[in-house]
């Protein structure tokens, strides 16, 4: 038994039949440990696309009412020609990008210098910062809300509820997020490189720019798609500070109230898509750029 | 940037960082001043303040303004209207959280140890699915387990429903949601955890005549608690103070105390209430994730 184990690769997934002295039920035993493991993973994977299916599916759906309903009726591409026809949708998503592109461009900013500064420096007060920067994670959405409008009332800032104090909230909650990505990312990157740059005689600057901003940018770049999926996706904060503003979450929750038109499943078809082809791409990419690297 | 920087930059712990240098040491606090400042002024600043309307007169209103009056009474309201509120989020919370462990820990060890070359592949289809906005996911699940839906036929036929019975408007449903729409937190941290395990470790394991079952039971599953600890948290924390879930799948008797909140913020405009409920929904998570990090002994979250 331990001959044959040995003699496996650490990378091998172990699903060559197990080697050495071993009774035919213990093999068995094996496959059906091996495989079911397999098997419980992609049936739990095919549960989290069932949703998927019913957006796809509805968003072809000629709904039978002025509304869309769960009900299938009748198969029909109409919803997609007519994207923008139901009235405040695209200008609600249009407010979401505004709002998750400026949010996040803030959120990576300050998340990234407050990550710099808190692995990378010793100074007083360090562990207090830690803190403050784990709390908002641990608060509750609805009472980061609630909290966040009763400081706008209070501040005599609910005349202008909308564009500024959604962003304020984004950034807010995707600050944390952002500072823990980065900061993962630079203290496990190798501090010898840098050492070993400043040995060959580049200073601060050129140490800087050639060396640490390229190992922690994709740190920086994952942080910043985080924050972007947070903010564009979030209700529950953007429902308390957004006054009369509708970002697209908020559009499907208003329009769940009076009927929704069939068309917000379209736009969730699309978001899926653009999203799977973006990153299935980039793992597409990542394997051909490896596979290069090797053959260079 | 792949899907597999993303988890395990999420699970939030690396390998130690480098010494920071003492060279650094004098302008290093330069760096965080405004991602500080802005902490302090929209999150430790409103959170002071909520405190503040917590202990504001009830009996003022949104009109005519509020009197301060050290209303301590409105925490002893807001508790025993609401004691069974805060009792269903938890025990939802705690429920949600569970499952998800149950249906994130094989999917997590499926892609680790399983999937061979088609790793990165089932990564990303792991998060895929939560890529379209969680109210159309949540909406979907309505259709999903609506009355005359596939699902309800299927258990009516097994016999686990009644001829009668439903889900939608049952707690089944409303955790059912939740469970769904946190599983990617609790997966990709477990996920990271697992990454970076030594796979001679459980070799060695096996070597010791441990059968699979211990070998789980003793090396794979404690070197991986790391990762269950953060994908816990982040599974549970926002759990707790849902609401659209109870909205969407629910009926009033499964509201959570997310929908009581925002109904006394937004409709009843009774912001005392709102604010002593939000303040003991915060301090009763925080008290659960320091005793839940003690526990689990991990020193550094962030």
């Amino acid at each position: 038994m331990a001959v044959g184990t040995a003699s496996r690769t650490a990378s091998s997934t172990s699903q060559q039949p197990p080697t050495g002295r071993q009774t035919t039920l213990g093999r068995i035993w094996r496959w059906v440990c091996d495989h079911i493991i397999l098997f419980a993973g992609i049936l739990v994977l095919a549960y989290t696309f069932v949703p998927i299916a019913y957006i796809i599916a509805l968003s072809f759906n000629q709904p039978s009412g002025r509304s869309a309903s769960a009900q299938w009726n009748e198969f029909t591409t109409n919803n997609w020609t007519t994207i923008c026809e139901p009235e405040g949708m695209c200008s609600s998503l249009k407010l979401s990008f505004e709002v998750s592109l400026t949010a996040t461009v803030l959120a990576t900013a300050l998340g990234t210098l407050l990550a710099f500064g808190l692995a990378r420096h010793y100074w007083r007060g360090r562990g207090a910062t830690n803190i403050l920067i784990f709390l908002p994670m641990a608060t509750p959405e609805v009472v980061m809300g609630s909290s966040l409008l009763a400081l706008f009332i209070a501040g005599g800032l609910s005349g202008i509820l909308g564009f500024t104090t959604i962003v304020i909230a984004h950034v807010l909650f995707c600050l944390s997020f952002v500072v823990v990505t980065v900061k993962a990312r630079l203290t496990g990157m190798d501090g010898r490189l840098e050492q070993a740059a400043m040995d060959l005689y580049a200073n601060e600057w050129q140490t800087f720019s050639r060396i640490t901003l390229p190992l922690v940018l994709p740190g920086i770049v994952a942080a910043a798609l985080l924050a972007f999926s947070l903010s564009f996706d979030d209700f529950i904060v953007t429902n308390f500070t957004s006054g009369n503003s509708v970002t697209f979450p908020l559009f499907i929750y208003g329009a769940k109230q009076r009927g929704f038109p069939a068309q917000v499943f379209v736009i969730g078809t699309l978001m899926f898509l653009i999203a799977f082809v973006f990153v299935f791409g980039a793992e597409l990419w990542r394997r051909r750029s490896a596979l290069l690297g090797r053959r260079s | 940037m792949t899907a597999a920087d993303l988890a395990r930059d999420l699970e939030g712990s690396g390998p130690p960082a480098p010494p920071p240098t003492r060279r650094r040491r004098q302008w290093g606090w330069l760096l965080v001043i405004p991602g500080l400042l802005y902490l302090v002024v929209f999150f430790l600043l409103p959170t002071i303040q909520l405190l503040g309307t917590s202990l504001y007169d009830p009996n003022g209103s949104f009109e005519y303004g509020y009197d301060m009056t050290w209303h301590v009474q409105n925490y002893w309201t807001a508790i025993s209207d609401n004691i069974h509120l805060f009792l269903r989020s938890f025990g939802y919370a705690a429920i949600v959280t569970l499952v998800c462990l149950i249906l994130a820990y094989p999917l997590a060890y499926a892609i680790v140890f399983k999937s061979g070359r088609w790793k990165n592949f089932m990564l990303v289809l792991v998060i895929a699915p939560f890529f379209t906005s969680f109210l159309l996911r949540t909406l979907s699940w309505q259709a999903i387990l609506s009355d005359r839906g596939w699902v309800v036929d299927l258990l009516k036929t097994i016999g686990i429903l009644g001829p009668n019975g439903r889900l939608l408007a049952t707690p089944v449903a409303v955790i059912a949601g939740l469970i769904y729409n946190f599983l990617p937190f609790m997966t990709l941290p477990i996920y990271a955890s697992l990454d970076r395990l030594d796979p001679r470790l459980i070799e060695a394991s096996s070597d010791l005549y441990a059968n699979p079952v211990t070998t789980l039971r003793k090396v794979t599953f404690p070197l991986s608690l790391p990762g269950v600890v953060s994908g816990t948290l982040l599974t549970f924390i926002p759990a707790c103070g849902d609401y659209v879930n109870a909205e969407f799948l629910g009926t009033p008797k499964q509201y959570m105390i997310g929908n009581r909140i925002q109904q006394a913020y937004l409709v009843e405009k009774d912001y005392p209430l709102a604010a002593s409920l939000s303040i003991i929904l915060m301090v009763i998570v925080l008290i659960m994730v320091l005793f839940y990090i003690r526990r689990a002994g991990t020193e550094e979250l962030v």
